[in-house]
């Protein structure tokens, strides 16, 4: 008993702030207070004019997308890597790649700042922020593609070999069908960290600002807050829906592989 | 040149296989016959998997020349050998129908999709699934995954298939069943077969030849009854069957043991050269008879006392301690009828056949 309200008090916790944003996205007030003022859908009109909005949200669809490719691509070659043979140093390369997960936001933005201006001498776009976003992102992609290839028996690909294939047919005809599950769970999880970072973005964009960016400087006006609870709310929605379907893809990997539950990463 | 090795469809020459610092084949010989039944059979890390892999072309070999169909394979990948596995786990492809593994080394060839689809429909036939073409392959218990694995190897007509412990997945009544099918179907198709297994008696009852091999090298290479009657080495005597063995010595062809006496034996009893010295007589189980009333004996009688009875049913092994040899001895007995089951600490004749014997230099 004492255990269940444990978890109820602590879901409450978890998830109180996030109801507050659709309440709030749909009250017809400017003020962010109780009592509620009515129903409006207003705000989301709002979001459907503003074209600065439009921009913002194509920037961070564009870079999310690449990033997800790009931090898929290398999470592959580096689960591939270390699934199939041992080599010299590999403990220690795996920890460098999968660091990113813990070192503080702001280092990695404050430091490829600087590498990108003072050393690079590199004008801040859209592709500076990928190149951040798949740093980020690669060891989520490398953590879900690992479990893919190593359980994966090494033998389904001598067996495509032995059958006729060379190593890049095995590859696409075996190898790659069974590990899509895990290549879609990445691709959907590379987004949607990319979609909604902020620190890194907000030092490394150049003149067009991603919509976490563009929803920080919406702050300064605070007639505007009700407008940000209604992005907020389509976020969340997008984000749950995008998680579950990625959770889903790596579930039915692992059930086409055979193999246990090792437990997932949500 | 004899006949033997005109037909040798696989030679070997002084393979080795490092590993690193490990020496996983240690010179390897070895001439495999055109449509052979041919086991590789040892202890696990004796290296028989290694040298299945690299004959499939899986692992190169370090040094030494290995010939596949009168060709040096050296550097020839595994897609261009005239090889086919069966893999130990199988590996049947999980996201593609029975038939479509069965098929799937079709894939480049020229022919025709209707007659490749009656290759794959004559290939599950010949291995007992037919009509599961249409299955998904991750619903099929041990057995059908097993021939599925064989069919799907089999229907790319290889001059050697492969099998790496096929049936050690298997509970014991399917595997002894796969066992007859295993033969049946090589007879059938008269390819040569190369079994690796670790199991003694799955590799005598299938094989027309055996290597047994320890530690990267081939310790006995024989058919299974010169294996079984005339091991060449204690490790072989021991892997393969139950072996008693009495401290004793020999001198040209006499030899002499505690508590059995003098015997004269023939050259080829001394299976590893003949010496003079001290010896380790081998004598297996069921040479040794005890004698019941009106049974007649085989020439020879020892006095002794059964110290352990364990009975199997169709079998009754007596550990028997013989007058003046130090270790019990093994004596396996048919339950015929009639025959009584002695009780531990009955005194006993036992009876036994110089024949029978074994002689290998003491350790």
């Amino acid at each position: 008993m004492a255990l269940r309200t444990y978890a109820i008090l602590y879901l409450i916790f978890l998830y109180a702030p996030i109801v507050l944003l659709p309440i709030f996205a749909f009250n017809d007030g400017t003020i962010i207070a109780f009592p509620l003022q009515g129903f409006t859908t207003q705000w989301f009109e709002e979001l459907w004019t503003t074209t600065a909005l439009h921009d913002a949200v194509g920037n961070s669809i564009f870079i999310a997308v690449l990033t997800a490719i790009f931090s898929t691509l290398l999470g592959m070659l580096t689960a591939r890597a270390g699934a199939m043979a041992n080599f010299p140093g590999k403990g220690g390369i795996i920890g460098f790649i999968m660091l990113p997960l813990v070192l503080p936001e702001i280092i990695v933005a404050v430091s490829l700042l600087v590498m990108l201006r003072q050393v690079l001498d590199m004008d801040l776009s859209n592709w500076t922020v990928i190149a951040a976003h798949t740093l980020m992102s690669t060891p989520f992609s490398v953590a879900i593609l690992n479990g893919a290839f190593q359980s994966l028996d090494p033998a389904m690909e001598e067996a495509a070999m032995d059958l006729g294939e060379n190593r890049w047919s095995a590859f696409r005809l075996v190898i790659l069908p069974l590990v899509m599950p895990g290549i879609i769970s990445s691709m959907l999880i590379a987004f949607t960290i990319s979609l909604d970072e902020f620190i890194i973005a907000f030092f490394l964009t150049g003149a067009n600002p991603t919509m976490p960016v563009y929803i920080w400087g919406l702050l300064r006006f605070p007639a505007k807050l009700p407008v940000v609870m209604a992005l907020g709310t389509i976020l969340v929605t997008l984000s749950i829906v995008l998680l579950s379907m990625a959770e889903y893809f790596r579930r039915r990997g692992l059930r086409r592989a055979g193999v246990e539950d090792p437990g997932g990463f949500i | 040149m004899t006949a033997d090795d005109r037909s040798a469809l696989i030679e070997l020459r002084a393979v080795h296989k490092w590993y690193g610092d490990y020496h996983a084949l240690r010179g390897i010989d070895l001439k495999i016959r055109s449509g052979e039944f041919f086991s590789l059979l040892g202890p696990s890390g004796c290296g028989k998997t290694t040298l299945l892999r690299t004959i499939a072309g899986f692992e190169p070999i370090s040094d030494g020349v290995m010939y596949l169909d009168g060709r040096n394979v050296a550097g020839v990948a595994p897609n261009h050998r005239p090889t086919n596995m069966v893999f130990q786990s199988y590996a049947i492809f999980p996201h593609l129908s029975v038939a479509e593994n069965v098929g799937f080394g079709l894939r480049r060839d020229k022919r025709s999709k209707e007659e490749k689809a009656r290759a794959v429909g004559e290939a599950l036939e010949m291995v007992g699934l037919a009509g599961y073409g249409a299955r998904p392959s991750h619903a099929l218990s041990g057995g059908q995954r097993q021939r599925v694995a064989l069919a799907r190897a089999l229907i790319l007509k290889p001059k050697v298939l492969l099998l790496d412990e096929p049936l050690s997945a298997l509970d014991k009544k399917m595997r002894e069943q796969m066992q007859v099918e295993l033969m049946k179907l090589q007879r059938e198709v008269g390819i040569t077969f190369i079994l690796v297994t670790h199991d003694q008696e799955e590799a005598l009852v299938m094989s027309d030849r055996i290597a047994v091999m320890f530690e990267g090298e081939i310790g006995q290479l024989g058919d299974p009854e010169s294996l079984y009657r005339r091991p060449n080495s204690a490790r072989v005597a021991e892997f393969i069957g139950m072996m008693n063995f009495l401290p004793g010595s020999v001198s040209g062809t006499t030899v002499e043991m505690p508590g059995l006496g003098r015997a004269e034996v023939a050259a080829e009893q001394l299976t590893s050269g003949s010496f003079t010295g001290p010896a380790r007589i081998g004598i297996r189980p069921e040479t040794l008879s005890l004698l019941f009333d009106g049974e007649p004996d085989r020439g020879r009688v020892a006095p002794g006392m059964v110290d352990e009875v364990v009975y199997y049913g169709d079998m009754t092994y007596y550990d028997v301690r013989l007058d003046g040899v130090p270790e019990p001895v093994r004596i396996s007995m048919k339950n015929l009828i009639g025959r009584p089951v002695l009780d531990v600490g009955t005194p006993c004749r036992v009876t036994w056949d110089e024949q029978a014997l074994v002689v290998l230099p003491a350790a």
